[in-house]
């Protein structure tokens, strides 16, 4: 079975936000809550470089270990998925991520977070709703996933910078690309997030 | 004029087209040959391993305005699952099971201290009732506070396998509000506490001759004490600086992110993980010797008043100022030295 990633190509990268756009549009994200945002390191500087950051979806996940209610799991295909019935807005998981994944509706004094929120990579949510449903899709958003579709925010990417999908092709489409080019940054997060 | 312009224009415009023609053609060759150097665009580049080497987080610019989207990739939250699912569970269990097997053998070993001369039948007031309040309200926020914060870090290995996650999700987010507000009556208590008796935690030198005597554990040796032996002011030092701990990083805690970053909430959170298993092992040591592990203890705090011999015994020299005072200043019917009923 595929191990789902994603790595972004910080040297295509131009900042144009449309993934996040796409990914707000695509699973009608609520306002306030971004899942997937671009940060610029050495803006304006020699050596600007940008790059687009969600949940990556990380081997031995570090918010389903300390999440206090074992609310989020990683499913088969490696995707890190949550319930939304079980979670109860402890704010952990924002702790917990190397990435700053987690997003919740408010702002979270006295614990009123409400109900995390995170990139799904467009596979649905973990909770008991059916695969697909109406009930899903306002829970979590857009399943593409289950439609053998991949994320929206990779497929969108107009300089195919940001790629998503089986962790070894996408891993030896961007060697191949670094190969061509002759030079890369690297795949960023991909040390923290799979160890590799 | 203007004719002399226009043309000069043009010749320049020829001879920049020609200059930029020259250079294009300068690339193409350089490019088509495969001996010459590749210029290198990513030889500036900031690269990940670099940035992780100076700072343990890699910070940029956002354009959305929530800042702490700015941290692009902080691996330390790793580190902080690790504290807090082995080293925090690890401590925590030593720490409480510790205190209570010390405790078990305590008790084994030297049973329940007894009033050695039996009950006088006489009392003593030794807390008002309002004392009593601010104990009693410190007392049930912080088993409040315990129950509910071990929860968080042991909830899911104890209580999540025998009721279920649905369940354990419900008792979980009220246990997460209760710990949240009851924080406040802790606190309330706490200032209390230190208001009351601060004056008489004072260190002295009766203290070390308390120490010296075995603290009241050795029945053939006499520990002298006034009102706080030296023990008591050691769990009420410990109990203001740990409860400052915990409230101070509480606080934090509660209001994530208001001048702190991602590192600093997890430092608070360490600290008020760190202090609170210690403090919650301190207190079941407290527990113990105020009920079960000495005779007439609890009564202090339950009724307010102890049995005379008991402050012979333990509290020898806060009973001669006691009766003292109350024999100077008030007449023989109202003394504090009352029979029991």
């Amino acid at each position: 079975m595929a191990r789902m990633k994603f790595l972004c190509d910080a040297d295509r990268c131009i900042d144009c936000n449309a993934c996040v756009t796409a990914c707000k549009n695509e699973n009608e994200v609520p306002w306030g809550i971004n899942r997937r945002r671009v940060v610029t390191l050495n803006d304006g500087l020699p050596g600007e470089r940008s790059v687009s950051m969600a949940c990556m979806h990380c081997t031995d996940a570090p918010c389903a270990a300390v999440c206090p209610v074992s609310c989020i799991f990683p499913t088969e295909e490696g995707v890190v998925l949550h319930s939304k019935d079980l979670c109860i807005g402890c704010g952990y998981c924002f702790y917990a991520c190397p990435f700053g994944a987690p997003q919740y509706p408010r702002v979270g004094n006295f614990g009123s977070r409400g109900k995390m929120d995170k990139c799904t990579y467009c596979a649905g949510g973990g909770g008991t709703e059916v695969s697909g449903s109406v009930e899903e899709f306002k829970k979590y958003g857009s399943n593409r996933l289950a439609q053998g579709k991949l994320p929206l925010c990779a497929e969108m990417c107009s300089t195919k910078s940001l790629l998503a999908g089986d962790g070894d092709i996408i891993a030896q489409i961007y060697k191949e690309r670094v190969l061509r080019r002759g030079y890369g940054s690297g795949a960023w997060g991909w040390m923290t997030a799979y160890h590799a | 004029m203007t004719r002399l312009l226009a043309r000069t224009s043009h010749l320049l415009a020829s001879l920049m087209f020609l200059a930029l023609l020259g250079v294009a053609l300068q690339t193409h060759a350089q490019r088509t040959d495969p001996n010459a150097p590749v210029e290198d665009p990513d030889a500036g580049a900031v690269k990940e391993t670099t940035l992780l080497q100076q700072h343990p987080r890699i910070e940029g610019r956002i354009d959305i305005p929530d800042k702490r989207a700015r941290v692009l990739e902080q691996p330390a939250g790793r580190a902080w699952v690790h504290f807090h699912e082995v080293t925090l569970r690890w401590l925590g269990s030593i720490a409480i099971l510790g205190t209570i097997g010390i405790l078990a053998l305590a008790y084994w070993v030297l049973g329940r201290i007894r009033i050695s001369a039996g009950r006088s039948g006489k009392k003593v007031k030794r807390f008002n009732p309002f004392e009593r309040f601010s104990h009693w309200l410190t007392a049930v926020s912080f088993v409040v506070l315990a129950l509910t914060g071990l929860n968080i870090t042991f909830g899911k290995v104890l209580l999540l396998p025998l009721i279920g996650a649905e369940a354990f999700s419900t008792l979980s987010q009220g246990a997460k509000y209760a710990h949240n507000f009851v924080g406040f009556s802790f606190m309330a208590g706490l200032v209390l506490i230190v208001t009351l008796w601060l004056k008489d935690n004072i260190p002295k030198k009766i203290d070390l001759e308390w120490l010296k005597q075995g603290g009241g554990f050795i029945k053939s040796k006499h520990a002298p004490a006034g009102r706080f032996n030296a023990g008591e002011k050691a769990v009420f030092w410990l109990a203001l600086g740990a409860g400052a701990a915990v409230a101070v990083s509480g606080l934090t805690l509660l209001f994530p992110f208001y001048g702190t970053n991602i590192a600093s909430m997890h430092f608070a959170q360490i600290i008020h993980a760190i202090v609170a298993v210690l403090f919650i092992a301190l207190i079941i040591a407290h527990i113990y010797i105020g009920t079960a592990g000495m005779e007439g203890a609890f009564e202090a705090m339950g009724t307010g008043e102890v049995d005379l011999n008991w402050a012979k015994e333990h509290h020898d020299h806060w009973l001669a100022e006691t009766l003292a005072k109350e024999r100077s200043s008030e007449p023989p019917a109202h003394s504090g030295v009352v029979p029991a009923k």
